[in-house]
């Protein structure tokens, strides 16, 4: 049975998962992915402010498939995280709870979840039309120009996904080794 | 001779590509319910689940199965005895593909310099088009939306020939192991032995549009997939990586005969939206 949470999750919220726990989010989301990662640490090493607001919120690594007419969205599932790696320790830093995507990732990830205390989580990669069902509404609110790209905030309702790096040091991954 | 006009394949490519992404395979849903049918796993048999459902609905809706719509590759089979005429093959089928994209609502996901990563083509054109001359007048286009997180996890070996078919295995697990959950296990492997470097490449390519379950027609080709499968569905990274029996739906090998000294192998790897179509004119 996953547990119902609501967006944005509390301090207290992540505190009490592990993982391979079960969770269903319902709230907002911010999509993030490759180009807009790229962006928003420039931002960050330029002293300048975020176009959107991160603090406690949780990033998406997904680009859309565009609305059909009568959705807010099309296909919406998670695309590999590792390639966000680079980018993600800093955003953990500037105080974004959590990151959810497909896929192992770097230790320094990990590190990052531990020492800031926050949560990396999965979705099921390649069910996209499923997860798309999950959105309740969508609007893209910074970097319109990269398209498929751009940072939308999207509602979701019971949104599925296992913890899969928590507060802990912990991993879902098999293959991952115990942190030092 | 036959004449065909390039621009009667435009309509037929556009739906293709909408098709492709939408309807998985009816081999490839059977390969998901087998195995979900075998899994030892709880986690790993939820997320099976939820892929035979996410097929279902895909094919019941308006969306993709995957928001990866992928970057259009085609084979295209000529007849050597088809006069093309009307225009350009190559923007015949980029037409296609704009036509489908748009229509589909599906994602475009090409940009048009690969270091800079700008712009967006806006369409995702170009193709990938891959010309084979065959007998016959007739054209036959195999369609299939490549997606990047599985293609992203692709090797290519130049290996010793004294390695043979145990240094294949190894290099294939190795690859395998180092990948985990990225690539959206329950994988399809494609792999091309022999060859050149480009050769080996296309191979692999091409392994992935046989259907699902079809073993080779050579027996010794047959068995290596058969061990390759059992050997990395015994690494336990199972579905999305998150522990499992089921790692890989199948192994497809084409060989090609080489040089006395190199052993290309080459290994493309397809997530479990294994999407492929055809069209025939």
């Amino acid at each position: 049975m996953s547990r119902l949470l609501a967006l944005p999750l509390s301090k207290e919220d992540v505190k009490s998962l592990s993982a391979g726990d079960g969770v269903s989010l319902t709230g907002p989301l911010y999509t993030a992915r490759d180009a807009a990662h790229k962006r928003l640490v420039a931002a960050l090493e330029a002293g300048q402010e975020l176009p959107v607001d991160l603090a406690g919120q949780a990033i998406y690594y997904c680009g859309p498939t565009p609305a059909p007419p009568g959705r807010p969205i099309g296909a919406a599932g998670p695309t590999t995280s590792s390639r966000m790696d680079p980018y993600a320790p800093q955003l953990y830093a500037a105080g974004v709870r959590a990151t959810i995507g497909k896929g192992e990732r770097a230790p320094e990830v990990r590190m990052a979840c531990r020492e800031y205390g926050c949560l990396y989580m999965v979705a099921v990669g390649g069910a996209g039309a499923l997860l798309g069902q999950c959105v309740t509404s969508a609007r893209v609110v910074a970097y319109e120009d990269l398209g498929a790209e751009a940072i939308r905030e999207l509602h979701v309702e019971e949104f599925p996904v296992i913890v899969a790096y928590d507060a802990y040091g912990g991993s879902v991954f098999p293959g991952d080794e115990v942190l030092e | 001779m036959r004449e065909l006009d390039v621009n009667s394949l435009i309509g037929p490519l556009a739906a293709a590509c909408i098709r492709a992404n939408r309807e998985l395979p009816a081999e490839v849903e059977a390969a998901l319910r087998y195995a979900r049918e075998h899994e030892s796993d709880k986690l790993a048999r939820q997320v099976l689940d939820t892929l035979i459902a996410n097929a279902q609905l895909a094919r019941d809706s308006s969306l993709p199965i995957c928001q990866d719509t992928g970057v259009v590759v085609v084979f295209a089979d000529v007849g050597q005895d088809l006069h093309l005429v009307g225009g350009d093959f190559y923007e015949a089928i980029n037409e296609g593909v704009r036509q489908g994209y748009r229509e589909g609502f599906l994602r475009k996901s090409v940009v048009a310099a690969p270091l800079s990563r700008a712009p967006n083509t806006g369409d995702n054109t170009p193709a990938i088009v891959h010309v084979r001359l065959v007998p016959g007048e007739r054209l036959r286009l195999h369609v299939a939306p490549k997606g990047a997180g599985s293609e992203n996890m692709s090797a290519l070996w130049m290996l010793t020939p004294a390695g043979g078919a145990a240094g294949v295995i190894e290099a294939v697990l190795a690859r395998i192991r180092e990948a985990g959950g990225q690539p959206c296990p329950p994988l399809v492997l494609g792999i091309g032995i022999g060859g050149t470097f480009e050769k080996a490449a296309l191979l692999a390519k091409e392994a992935l549009l046989r259907p699902l379950g079809e073993a080779s027609e050579q027996p010794e080709v047959a068995k290596l997939e058969a061990e390759i499968l059992e050997t990395v569905n015994a690494t336990g990274i199972g579905p999305m990586g998150l522990g499992g029996d089921t790692t890989a739906l199948a192994v497809h090998i084409l060989t090609y005969p080489c040089h006395i000294a190199s052993l290309p192998v080459a290994l493309n790897v397809q997530c479990h939206v294994a999407r492929h179509t055809t069209v025939e004119l």
